[in-house]
């Protein structure tokens, strides 16, 4: 008889997991997947496309109904698990059903944070993680007028943007003096609010939020300096905080996540973490890249490989916005390193490299990001590019043809 | 006249250089000709060189000015004869005739310039009346008239052939005179001796017996070492010294103090004790001598003075006017003495008579001419300072190119345009002697042309029409005579060559009696007949019609006591070397130096487009100072400094360099040679020194090089460079030591405010900018500190696009042609981009699963699945 595999949460990681040990191990374990949302695992990354219209929210599901059953794989939704009882190797669903497992693997993703602000809970704020949240901006942008929205990081731009498609007038409210700090060096920022405000979108830098207006319902933001953005819809997308409240309540070692080591076990030996709730290598990812690499480890793992081990990833931000490239990946910044800078404001393109000897170890692409994976894996790979230096800014094509 | 088409071989003569070789042309009906060389002319007795050889390939019409231009627009004959003839009369109206002025050339005819003369010097009333010859014989015709009273070459090109030895001094031969220079070699394979006297090696002195490579400027000292030793071991001709010169001792004295005895020339001159005493003893020794002398004699501070040291060594000896003997100077251009026998020249005024008062009268006599010039004119360099100035307001070009032959050309563009009128009478359709409010009058072109021209031997031949003329051209004296009738005056009633040239003799023997050399007497009464016939003379024309070969044998020189002038001669300016400058610097011109270049692969090495300002340095002396070829150096002189380009060359004499006066300010980067050279010109004729100045030559790097390039020239970040035009635009090779800022901000000054573009990798030093308006490249600039430098030739192609945009604007910087786009990118997380997800659904993927197979399109974050769905339904193959 196979053991019982629980997976909580039915999200991009939980997906892929089930897709790798379909692969190796079909008929091992009983799968059951338990997910919080009320509909089937769809693809959270096509949510700010979905949000400017460019897909259809139909067109987002991860896999067909089909595809679950044919893996025999039993899945739960529309209902969270409460509790973990270690002891005697259950879950509890809120509804009370209890569910036993031999192993157990946390794929509970992240929460949204809102500002400690005041106002932040009134109606008329949405933060941006799920469907709901992006059903919620539909709706209000089928009413027109204005949006704020706050955080000038991959989300926050993508949420402008997306909602000044769906026809809103929109202001992007940053407390950096650039955008995508994280990711982007000051000139790459600038390109980026140039292409942004050519969308639409008023972009107000430097812009720490004081409150959120209104009584009732939000009617605006009002800003430490005092000014008073008015707005019918505030989004909050200034980061997310892992989602690690069940293993925190069933005494499971956390961190910033649920602490794993590299074949993604936690502290409890029969219990996992993978995705943006876990902390491997002591970091805790936000994209969707390093939880399938994840996912493959802990599928080899549960395979009974016990030499799959999980290195970290080398997380690269490709921002979705139609006509905006942006990537960025490793050190951008290089302190200290050899930099190679293109630029051709005029036609929206930035290109810098890092170089740290002889080995690319960061890029930032804007405008032109069709290289963007090569130099991935020449920053993944450790590559000597000595060879091809001074052709390398230029892309693969025109560095290989040398 | 002109008989039309001649329908068989005419004898003409060719229009390259002054050696006048005679060409037989048949025309072959369909606008060219065969040609040949003309077995029984004495220039050449059948040879040609190769220039004279390719002559029928150089009939072509592409080139041509085929019509009368004004303001670029094509005008009739009248309305620009009228134009021509208003503007001068204009300017002669406010101005004076002194803000006329005539700029000819050594390839007009004797005929053009006869008219071109009168109308100036008699009508006119200005001497400004100068020719491109100016620079490379001014110093011959003042040494020649100082010593033998006339500008009078003594011997013929038969004494080459008879001479037992061949002294050349300052005379490429090979290179300048071809068919002469076989001549001699010819003579010497007979056993006659060539010896080269040059401080470079050239070909001529290649295929000597000796070559003297002396120190610059020292010609004069060394001859003047030969004129002691020819008096101090009795080889001088007392009874010719005693019966036909005068002033012997003075300038034996002189000489004496120059150059005492052999020790003392050999130190002078820079040379070995034993070539000195071989040289003495061979000239002395052997009494059929022809000593030729050009450019490098001429092109001196004391030119005249040098010129005279050897004519002072052939009067000594009596070795004047004799069969195998004598003072030879060649002239560069095909008709310079042409120009000479009229009085072409600003400094004489007809004729081979001066400004005398009693010439300018007999002259207004026969001219019959209202307004005779009374003084010298304004020369060559002087008359285009003269223009930039204000004074001359009224210019007549012709048959020349002034702005790319003087020295300073962008100066002389920029005076050409404050001209009130300028007149350019020019057989090619070229712009850059011209000014957009310039009249253009088509001349017809050799093969075209009729008319006499006279060779470096005093003799004149015709130039034969073979061909009608293209387009509209006409004959340069027929233009002239219909602006001067338009002008009103009297005395151009010419209906054809004939009758000018007969005017032409009829001045020189009126009222000669003697007293003047150039006399063409009997060939003042020659008819139309006669002159159409006129076969190969050399002047003076004796009275039965034959010429004379020789003068001066017997004395009768041309001065007013009929003997000919010893001259003293100035100590020659010897630089003085120093340790702070321990070189001579000898400047020139790049066209006369090409070859050497070539020879040297200085072309192949830096691009045979490439040409930057570069010093010549004997590879000895290259490695003592640090010097490597293609590297820069900086060369120092008590008036300056330039940066140049260091050319290594085993021809170069050791302890001298040489470098080319081509480049100014505005074109290059510290490569203005002129900056050091000492400021001196020769007293007599006014033709600059260039030849030998003191100087310090070391090596100079800069942190980075590369190119720039831009529509318009300017001013580039300090550094080494040198504009040269391209298609399009400027592009000048850059070595500096300017920041990316300092290179950005002068890519600005010209690219304005266009797009942008950088690329810059400060670890390397690489910095690349580009600036574009309109997609099309305003300014562009590569520099980096690593070898090989970038070059223009990495963005020639771009440079000439119209519009640069998508892949070819993106690979700009990379100075490399884009590689084929591959299409934007669809999968983000792998790289997919349309083109390959096209050729997977042409390949048979349906479904965005089947792509992801076969491409991994979409399998990572899937993002882009949408799109591919979209793709599968619309890209499907039919
Ligand atoms: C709008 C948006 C755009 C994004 N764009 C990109 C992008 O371009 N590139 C990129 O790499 N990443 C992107 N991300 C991030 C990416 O979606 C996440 O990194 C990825 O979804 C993480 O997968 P996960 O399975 O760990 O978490 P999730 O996909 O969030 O799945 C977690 C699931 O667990 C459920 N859950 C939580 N607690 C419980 C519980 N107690 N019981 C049952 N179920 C529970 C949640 O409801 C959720 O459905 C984006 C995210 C958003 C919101
Ligand atoms: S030597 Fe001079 S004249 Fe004779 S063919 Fe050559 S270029 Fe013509």
């Amino acid at each position: 008889m196979s053991e019982p595999l629980v997976i909580v949460g039915k999200g991009m990681a939980a997906t892929r997991l089930v897709d790798e040990l379909s692969t190796r191990a079909l008929g091992r374990h009983a799968i059951i997947v338990i997910g919080a949302e009320p509909r089937p695992a769809y693809n959270r990354v096509l949510l700010s496309s979905v949000l400017a219209g460019e897909v259809d929210p139909a067109d987002i599901e991860l896999k067909p109904a089909a595809w679950w059953r044919a893996r025999g794989v039993t899945t739960l939704y529309g209902g969270a698990v409460a509790s973990i009882d270690r002891a005697a190797k259950s879950v509890t669903l809120e509804s009370g059903l209890r569910v036993a497992y031999s192993k157990l693997v946390l794929a509970t993703g992240s929460h949204p944070i809102r500002l400690p602000t005041p106002g932040m809970t009134l109606p008329g704020v949405l933060t941006f993680r799920d469907l709901r949240d992006t059903d919620a901006m539909l709706a209000a942008a089928r009413r027109g007028g204005r949006a704020v929205v706050i955080g000038g990081g991959l989300l926050g731009i993508e949420a402008a943007h997306g909602l000044a498609r769906a026809g809103m007038r929109v202001t992007l409210v940053h407390l950096m003096d650039r955008l995508m700090e994280r990711q982007l060096d000051a000139r790459a920022a600038d390109l980026l609010k140039r292409a942004i405000e050519a969308k639409g979108v008023t972009v107000l830098l430097g812009a720490d939020t004081a409150r959120v207006t209104g009584d009732t319902v939000a009617t605006g933001l009002e800003l430490k300096d005092g000014r008073v953005v008015p707005a019918d819809l505030v989004v909050c997308a200034v980061g997310i905080r892992a989602n690690a409240d069940l293993a925190r309540a069933s005494g499971l070692a956390i961190n910033r996540g649920v602490i794993v080591d590299a074949g993604m076990a936690t502290s409890d030996q029969d219990i996992f973490a993978l995705g943006e709730c876990a902390e491997a290598g002591g970091v805790v990812y936000g994209l969707v890249e390093p939880a399938y690499e994840q996912a493959r480890v802990l599928a080899r793992r549960l395979a009974g490989d016990t030499r799959a081990a999980y290195a970290g990833s080398t997380p690269a931000t490709n921002l979705k916005v139609s006509g905006v490239g942006v990537f960025s990946a490793g050190d951008f910044v290089g302190e200290g390193k050899e930099t190679v800078q293109l630029d051709d404001a005029a036609d929206g393109l930035y290109k810098k490299l890092v170089i740290d000897n002889a080995r690319l170890v960061g890029a930032i692409l804007i405008g032109d990001t069709r290289d963007a994976l090569w130099y991935q894996e020449l920053i993944r790979d450790n590559i000597d590019i000595s060879a091809m230096r001074d052709d390398l800014i230029f892309g693969r094509a025109l560095a290989m043809a040398a | 006249m002109m008989h039309g088409i001649a329908p068989r071989t005419v004898k003409t003569t060719c229009p390259y250089c002054g050696v006048g070789c005679g060409v037989a042309a048949t025309p072959d009906g369909r606008g060219g000709a065969a040609i040949a060389g003309d077995v029984d002319h004495p220039a050449n007795l059948g040879r040609l060189c190769s220039k004279g050889s390719a002559l029928g390939e150089t009939l072509a019409l592409e080139t041509r000015l085929l019509h009368p231009m004004m303001k670029g627009a094509r005008v009739g004959w009248d309305v620009a004869l009228d134009a021509v003839a208003n503007g001068l009369r204009r300017v002669l109206d406010a101005h004076g005739p002194d803000a006329v002025a005539f700029y000819l050339s050594g390839q007009l005819l004797t005929e053009d310039y006869y008219i071109a003369n009168k109308l100036m010097k008699g009508f006119i009333g200005s001497a400004h009346v100068d020719t491109n010859s100016r620079l490379c014989m001014a110093s011959t015709v003042a040494g020649h008239k100082r010593a033998l009273g006339s500008d009078t070459v003594p011997g013929c090109y038969e004494d080459l052939d008879r001479a037992d030895l061949l002294v050349l001094t300052g005379s490429n031969a090979a290179w300048c005179h071809p068919v002469l220079h076989q001549r001699m070699m010819a003579a010497k394979a007979r056993g006659a001796r060539m010896i080269v006297i040059d401080p470079r090696g050239t070909e001529t002195s290649e295929g000597a017996d000796q070559h003297i490579a002396l120190r610059h400027g020292t010609d004069g000292a060394l001859f003047s070492g030969l004129f002691v030793y020819l008096a101090d071991g009795g080889f001088l001709d007392r009874d010719f010294v005693a019966a036909h010169t005068r002033d012997f001792d003075a300038a034996l004295a002189r000489a004496r103090s120059i150059a005492p005895d052999i020790d003392a020339t050999a130190r002078v001159c820079g040379l070995e004790r034993v070539a000195v005493a071989s040289f003495f003893e061979t000239w002395a020794r052997t009494p059929r001598v022809v000593t030729l002398f050009s450019q490098g004699v001429n092109q001196s501070v004391v030119g005249t003075d040098k010129v005279a040291a050897i004519l002072n060594c052939h009067l000594a000896t009596g070795r004047i006017g004799r069969e195998g003997m004598g003072p030879f100077s060649l002239t560069g251009q095909p008709n310079a003495m042409g120009g000479r026998e009229v009085g072409g020249l600003a400094n004489q005024l007809a004729a081979h008579m001066g400004f005398e008062p009693e010439n300018v009268e007999r002259v207004g006599r026969f001219w019959n001419a209202p307004n005779m010039a009374r003084t010298e004119g304004l020369k060559a360099v002087d008359m285009f300072d003269a223009i930039a100035s204000g004074r001359v307001k009224a210019l007549w070009i012709m048959g020349t190119n002034p702005a790319v032959s003087l020295p300073r050309a962008d100066d002389i563009r920029a005076a050409l345009r404050q001209l009130d009128l300028l007149v350019v009478s020019e057989n090619v359709n070229s712009t850059d002697s011209t000014t957009p409010n310039a009249i253009l009058l088509p001349a017809t072109a050799w093969g075209e042309k009729d008319g006499t021209v006279t060779n470096s031997e005093r003799r004149i031949s015709r130039q034969r029409p073979f061909m009608p003329p293209a387009g509209e051209a006409r004959p340069d004296w027929m233009i002239m005579r219909d602006v001067a009738r338009r002008l009103g005056f009297a005395g151009f009633d010419y209906n054809e060559p004939a009758d000018i040239f007969r005017e032409h003799a009829a001045l020189s023997t009126f009222e000669n009696d003697g007293q003047r050399d150039f006399d063409l007497g009997p060939l003042a009464t020659l008819d139309g007949e006669a002159y159409d016939a006129l076969a190969p003379v050399q002047w003076p024309v004796r009275a039965d019609g034959t010429g004379e070969k020789r003068l001066f044998a017997k004395g009768g020189f041309f001065t007013s006591d009929g003997r000919a002038k010893f001259i003293a001669i100035a100590p020659p300016d010897v630089a003085e070397l120093s340790s702070a400058f321990p070189f001579i610097l000898n400047t020139g011109r790049v066209r006369d130096q090409w070859h050497t270049m070539m020879r040297t692969g200085l072309s192949q090495r830096l691009g045979a487009h490439r040409p930057e300002p570069f010093v010549t340095v004997h590879p000895d002396d290259a490695a003592r100072a640090g010097l490597v070829a293609g590297g820069l150096a900086r060369v120092d002189s008590a008036h300056g400094a330039a940066t140049l380009r260091v050319d290594i060359d085993g021809g170069q004499t050791p302890g001298t360099i040489f470098a080319p006066i081509h480049w100014n300010d505005e074109t290059s980067g510290g490569g203005r040679v002129g900056a050091l050279v000492h400021p001196l010109c020769d007293p007599f004729s006014g033709q600059p020194d260039s030849k030998a100045t003191p100087a310090n030559i070391a090596p100079v790097a800069f942190a980075r090089a590369g190119f720039i390039a831009a529509r318009h020239r300017f001013a580039p970040p300090a550094g080494f460079w040198a504009w040269r035009p391209v298609d399009g635009g400027f592009v000048a090779t850059l070595e500096t030591d300017a920041d990316d800022a300092a290179i950005l901000a002068a890519l600005r000054s010209v690219g304005g405010d266009g797009d942008e573009l950088t690329l810059r990798d400060e670890a390397r030093g690489l910095f690349r900018a580009a600036l574009l308006r309109d997609g099309r490249i305003e300014a562009i600039a590569f520099l980096g500190r690593a070898r090989p430098i970038a070059t223009f030739a990495m963005v020639a192609d771009a440079f000439g696009a119209e519009r640069l945009e998508g892949a070819a604007r993106r690979a700009l910087l990379a100075g490399r042609a884009a590689v084929a786009d591959a299409g934007p990118l669809v999968c983000a997380c792998f790289g997919v981009p349309l083109n390959t997800i096209q050729a997977a659904i042409n390949a048979g993927a349906a479904t965005p699963e089947a792509i992801g197979a076969a491409t991994k399109a979409g399998t990572n974050c899937g993002s882009c699945l949408p799109e591919l769905r979209r793709m599968t339904r619309a890209l499907a193959p039919a």
